[in-house]
C-alpha cells in the first residue's frame, strides 16, 4: 500500500452531493460540470500516478467569472476545492479527494494582450508555458522560465510551484518574472494584484501567492515579464567517465563566475532512454552536462573557450558543441522529455531536492550508495546550475512492495539534501509527496506561521488543504473550520 | 502505470498487449498538448491521456462500455499525434485500436449510429458503389437542409461537384517502366480514392514509370481495410487486409516487388501495420513481408532520387502533413524535399503538427469538431498566402478544399508535373498562373 495518508472524505458533504452538483450546474454551463464517475476518474491523479482519488465533482470554466462562481458554491457549501492545471505534478499537487470538486482551468488559454514595448504579456492561466513563448515568437520576445514539462504545463501551474527549468539559471524562476495576477479567493471574490508595472508598494503579496501550490487562492489571469530573444544560443556537450567528476564540473563552472543560461546534468541511466526518443547522440559515458551559452557570436565563442578550459582540467571523456540549429533542438529536446522517456525504462518516482552547487559530487557519490543498499536503479538528470537535483528512482509498480521501498528510498535522499543545507524541492512543489517531511526542513513554529498565512487567505480550509502541511499540524486548522 | 490484469486476461494476446502499453505510460501529460481534441474541447477526457485511462479502467474490469466512455473514445481522431510526442514510447495506435473493436464487440449503439456506420463500411471500402452514392448525394444535396441530422448533412457537404469516372488505370495490369527499369513495384488503388480522384493514381503510375519502375496493379487488391478497421469492425477489415496481403503474396512469389507503394498515407499508416494485426494468424508471415514492403510515394521517389525536374515557375506550395504521415509513419521531410527539389517554394503552417480533421471517417461521424479543425487548418495554411495547397492523402484534400479557394493537389500531381506531366486539374482552372500557357492540360481521361 502506499504510504502517504489522505484525510477521511467528510460524508456530510458527499451526502449533499446531488445538490452540490446541481448549484455548481447552474452557475457555470452543464457542459462544464463532469460528474459522472466514469468521467471523472480521468481527473482523480496527476502525473504522480500512484495516487489516485475519484473527485466529487470536476468544474472546467471559461472565465475569472464562472472560477468565481464556482468557487462560491463551494464556499457556501464548504466544500474543498482541488485547483488544476494540466495535471503534470510530479508531487500530486492535483490529487483530488472524495469529498472536493476540481476546478481545472484549462479551457482559459486566451492571450489578453501583448505589449512588446513594455515588455510583458497578460494571459488567461490556462495556456502552456511554450505556448507564451509561441506566440511571442515573431515579434522576437520569450517567456523565460522553462520547465521541462513546459510543452503542457499551464501558466497556473508554474505559478502554483514557483516552477523553475532548465534556463532559470540566468533568467530566474517564476517568481522572478511574474508581474501581477487576477486570482479567485476562497471566498469567490476576484482580487487583482500588481501589474505591468516594474514594481508595486507595500508587501509583496505577490510574491507569497507565487508558489503556494493552490493553496491560497486561484490565479486565473497573469501578467507575465517578457524578454528579448538572445542573439544566439549553443549548447555544449561534456560527457565524464565518473558522476563525481561531472558534479564537479558544475562546481567550477560556477565558481568561475560564468553564468551559462543552463548547466544540465543527465546519467547513463537516464541517456539510455532518451537517446532512444530524441536520437540526439549524446556522448555515452558516465555523465554529461549540457551547458548552454547565449550571446553574440563573439560571447558564445568566449564562453565555450572557458568553460572548455576549466573542463579539460577533468578530463573530460567528450566535449563538443553542438553543430547546428537542429542539433541545440534534439540535445534540448531529450534533456526535456526526460521524465517521460524514463517510461521506457519502467516505473518511476521522480524527486525535486536542492542543493548547494559545491555539494552535488557528495550527494551523487550518496545517492549511488543508496540505491545500491536499496537494490534500486536509480537516473539522475538535473539543473545542475543551481543545485536542483532530480533523481528517478526506477521501480517495479507492479511488484508488492515495491513503491514503498521507493518512496522509503526518496525520502532519505530528501533528508540528505536538507542535511547538506539544501531543502526538499526546487520547483515541483510539496504537494502530497514532500508533505510529511516538511518537519525535516521546518520547526513546528514555521510551519505555524505559514498555516496562519493560509488561514487569512483561505480561514476556511478549502483550498487543496490536504497537502503541503504535514496532516498531523494541519488537522487543528482543518478540523477548526467550519464545514456546511 | 499501474495495471491490475489477472493472468486470464492476459491470456489473450490483444490483452497482453495493451496491458505493455498501459505500463510504458507514465501519465505525465505531454500528450495532451499536442492532441487536436484537447486544444478544442479542454477536457482531460478528450485528451489522449484521459482516453488511454478510460481504456484502463474498462479494459481492466472487464467492463461493458458505457455511453461516456464510447462518446470519449469516438471523439479520437486517431491522428497519433500523441505517438510523436510521447517520450516514453506509448504506442497509442494499437491501445485505441483494441478499444475499437472492445466496444464494437460488448457495446450497442443506437440505431441511428449503427445503420450510419454498416452504411458508411458497406459503401465507402467499394469503388463503384462509392461512385454510385456520391452521384446520388450530388442530387439530393441542394435539399440538405431539410436533412435532420448533422452527419448525413455533412456526408452530403463532402459530395464533390466533379465526380470522375472509373479510371482504367485502376484496373489489374501491369505498365512498363521508362527506360531501364530500376525497381518493380506494386501499386494499393485505394478505394474512396478511386472514386473520388482518379488524377492521383494516374500521377502516381507516371511519375513511377518515369522514376524506372515498372507498376503492377495486383489482380485482387482493394481497400486496404483501414475505414473498418477504425471502426472497430476487425472482421471487415481483417477480410480486406487478407485479401490484399494475398494478392500481393502472388506478385512477390511470380515476378517479385521492390515495394509496394501507397499514395493515401491514411492506407499507408494501416498496411505497414498488417504485421501487427495478423501477428496471431496464419497469415503473420505473409502480412510481415507486405508490411516490410510498404512505402509512401514520398519514400519511393525520394529513395531514387527526383529526376530532370525542370519545372521553371517556383509556385508557393503550403505543404500540409497529413497525420497518417507524419504521426502514423513519421514521414516528415520526404515530401517537402521533394517539392523543393521540384522546384517549388515550399512554406509550412502555424500548428502544422495539428490534424485537420478528416480522419476518416472522422469528418462524417464527428462534424461538429471536424468542422472546428478544419476552420483552424485553412486559417493557418491560407495565412502562408500560398497559390496551391498539397497533402498526400485524399481525406485531408477533401476536407480542406471543401473550404478554401486555393487548389488542392496532391503531392504527386505536383511531381509528375515539375518532371514532364501534365498540369494538375485543379492548378489549370487558376487562371493567374503564369505557367499554364507553357504546359499541356491533361484531359481528365488521359492514359498513363
Amino acid at each position: 500500500m502506499p504510504t502517504i495518508a489522505m484525510p477521511e472524505p467528510d460524508l456530510g458533504i458527499l451526502a449533499r452531493a446531488s445538490q452540490i452538483i446541481e448549484r455548481l450546474t447552474a452557475v457555470v454551463s452543464a457542459e462544464a460540470v463532469i460528474s459522472d464517475p466514469q468521467e471523472t476518474r480521468a481527473y482523480e491523479c496527476d502525473a504522480l500516478a500512484a495516487y489516485r482519488c475519484l473527485p466529487l465533482a470536476v468544474v472546467l470554466p471559461r472565465t475569472t467569472e464562472e472560477v468565481s462562481a464556482a468557487m462560491k458554491v463551494c464556499h457556501e457549501m464548504g466544500v474543498p476545492v482541488i485547483p488544476r492545471g494540466a495535471g503534470t505534478s510530479l508531487a500530486g499537487g492535483a490529487l483530488p479527494t472524495a469529498d472536493s470538486v476540481v476546478i481545472g482551468i484549462m479551457r482559459m488559454r486566451d492571450i489578453l494582450e501583448i505589449d512588446t514595448a513594455n515588455r510583458f504579456v497578460r494571459v488567461q492561466t490556462g495556456v502552456t508555458n511554450l505556448s507564451v513563448s509561441a506566440e511571442l515568437e515573431a515579434s522576437g520576445f520569450f517567456y523565460a522560465p522553462d520547465p521541462s514539462s513546459q510543452l503542457a504545463c499551464t501558466i497556473a501551474g508554474n505559478i502554483a510551484m514557483n516552477s523553475g527549468g532548465a534556463h532559470c539559471l540566468k533568467h530566474g524562476v517564476t517568481t522572478n518574472n511574474l508581474m501581477g495576477i487576477r486570482m479567485v479567493m476562497a471566498s469567490g471574490e476576484i482580487v487583482d494584484i500588481g501589474g505591468p508595472l516594474l514594481s508595486g508598494s507595500g508587501l509583496d503579496i505577490l510574491g507569497l501567492l507565487c508558489g503556494s501550490e493552490g493553496q491560497l487562492a486561484i490565479v486565473t489571469e497573469a501578467t507575465l515579464r517578457i524578454l528579448p530573444r538572445p542573439e544566439g544560443a549553443r549548447p555544449m556537450l561534456i560527457g565524464f567517465d565518473s558522476a563525481e567528476t561531472a558534479g564537479e564540473c558544475v562546481a567550477r563552472i560556477v565558481r568561475s563566475g560564468l553564468l551559462p543560461v543552463a548547466i544540465e546534468y543527465m546519467d547513463d541511466v537516464c541517456l539510455r532512454a532518451v537517446d532512444a526518443f530524441a536520437n540526439a547522440g549524446y556522448p555515452k559515458c558516465a555523465a554529461v552536462l549540457i551547458v548552454e551559452v547565449e550571446g553574440s557570436e563573439d560571447e558564445i565563442l568566449h564562453q565555450i573557450m572557458r568553460i572548455r578550459q576549466i573542463a579539460a582540467e577533468l578530463n573530460p571523456v567528450e566535449f563538443r558543441t553542438s553543430r547546428n540549429a537542429d542539433e541545440s533542438l534534439k540535445i534540448w529536446k531529450g534533456r526535456k522529455s526526460a521524465f517521460g522517456a524514463m517510461g521506457r525504462l519502467g516505473d518511476y518516482l521522480c524527486l525535486d531536492g536542492t542543493v548547494p552547487v559545491s555539494k552535488l559530487p557528495y550527494m551523487l557519490k550518496r545517492i549511488g550508495e543508496l540505491s545500491k543498499d536499496y537494490g534500486l536503479e536509480v537516473a539522475n538528470v538535473f539543473h545542475a546550475g543551481d543545485g536542483n537535483m532530480h533523481p528517478l528512482i526506477l521501480f517495479n509498480a507492479n511488484a508488492p512492495g515495491e513503491l514503498e521501498r521507493a518512496e522509503a528510498f526518496g525520502a532519505d535522499i530528501l533528508r540528505l539534501c536538507v542535511d547538506v543545507g539544501g531543502c526538499l524541492t526546487g520547483e515541483h512543489g510539496v504537494g502530497i509527496e514532500k508533505r510529511d517531511l516538511m518537519t525535516k526542513q521546518y520547526s513546528a513554529d514555521d510551519l505555524a506561521i505559514q498555516m496562519e498565512i493560509k488561514s487569512v487567505f483561505d480561514p476556511d480550509w478549502l483550498l487543496n488543504s490536504a497537502k503541503v502541511f504535514p496532516l498531523e499540524a494541519s488537522k487543528p486548522y482543518r478540523d477548526k473550520a467550519v464545514r456546511g | 502505470m499501474q495495471t491490475k490484469f489477472n493472468e486470464a486476461q492476459l491470456a489473450d494476446p490483444d490483452t497482453r498487449r495493451s496491458n505493455e502499453i498501459l505500463r510504458s505510460c507514465v501519465h505525465c501529460g505531454f500528450c495532451t498538448a499536442t492532441c487536436p481534441t484537447y486544444k478544442v474541447l479542454g477536457d482531460e477526457l478528450d485528451s489522449p491521456r484521459g482516453r488511454i485511462y478510460l481504456i484502463k479502467d474498462m479494459l481492466e474490469n472487464n467492463r461493458k462500455p458505457d455511453e461516456k466512455t464510447v462518446m470519449h473514445i469516438d471523439r479520437c481522431l486517431s491522428c497519433l499525434s500523441c505517438m510523436t510526442t510521447c517520450p516514453s514510447g506509448v504506442h497509442y495506435m494499437h491501445l485505441v485500436d483494441h478499444a475499437r473493436a472492445y466496444i464494437e464487440r460488448n457495446y450497442k449503439r443506437r440505431w441511428d449510429e449503427r445503420a450510419l456506420r454498416w452504411l458508411l463500411s458497406k459503401i465507402l471500402p467499394y469503388p463503384d458503389r462509392f461512385r454510385f452514392a456520391l452521384l446520388g448525394a450530388k442530387l439530393v444535396r441542394p435539399f440538405r437542409r431539410f436533412v435532420p441530422d448533422a452527419r448525413l448533412r455533412a456526408m452530403l457537404e463532402m459530395a464533390p461537384d466533379r465526380i470522375p469516372p472509373a479510371s482504367r488505370n485502376d484496373l489489374p495490369q501491369c505498365f512498363p517502366a521508362e527506360g531501364k527499369r530500376i525497381k518493380r513495384v506494386a501499386l494499393l488503388t485505394g478505394c474512396a480514392q478511386r472514386a473520388l480522384n482518379t488524377d492521383i493514381n494516374d500521377a502516381t503510375i507516371r511519375l513511377l514509370k518515369r522514376h524506372g519502375c515498372e507498376v503492377v496493379i495486383p489482380d485482387g487488391i482493394g481497400c486496404c481495410g483501414a475505414l473498418t478497421h477504425h471502426m472497430g469492425k476487425t472482421d471487415d477489415s481483417h477480410a480486406m487486409a487478407a485479401a490484399n496481403i494475398r494478392a500481393i503474396g502472388a506478385e512477390l512469389d511470380g515476378k517479385g516487388l521492390d515495394a509496394v507503394v501507397i499514395n493515401t498515407s491514411g492506407c499507408g499508416t494501416t498496411v505497414k501495420d498488417y504485421a501487427h494485426m495478423f501477428r496471431n494468424d496464419p497469415l503473420a508471415a505473409d502480412a510481415g513481408r507486405v508490411a516490410a514492403l510498404a512505402k509512401d510515394i514520398s519514400e519511393v521517389i525520394a529513395d531514387i532520387g527526383l529526376r530532370d525536374a525542370w519545372h521553371a515557375e517556383p509556385l508557393r506550395v503550403a505543404y500540409h502533413a497529413a497525420c497518417s504521415l507524419q504521426h502514423g509513419q513519421q514521414i516528415r521531410s520526404a515530401p517537402k524535399d521533394l517539392l523543393k527539389a521540384a522546384g517549388f517554394q515550399v512554406v509550412e503552417p502555424r500548428d502544422s503538427h495539428i490534424c485537420c480533421g478528416s480522419a476518416g471517417t472522422y469528418n462524417l461521424m464527428q462534424p461538429v469538431i471536424s468542422a472546428e479543425l478544419k476552420t483552424r487548418k485553412v486559417a493557418t495554411l491560407e495565412a502562408t498566402q500560398p497559390q496551391v495547397i498539397s497533402a498526400g492523402n485524399i481525406g485531408c484534400m477533401m476536407q480542406i478544399g471543401s473550404a478554401t479557394g486555393i487548389p488542392m493537389v496532391h503531392t504527386v500531381e505536383l511531381l509528375d508535373w515539375a518532371t514532364g506531366g501534365p498540369i494538375p486539374q485543379g492548378l489549370a482552372a487558376t487562371p493567374e498562373l503564369p505557367v499554364r500557357e507553357k504546359l499541356p492540360v491533361r484531359s481528365s481521361s488521359s492514359n498513363a
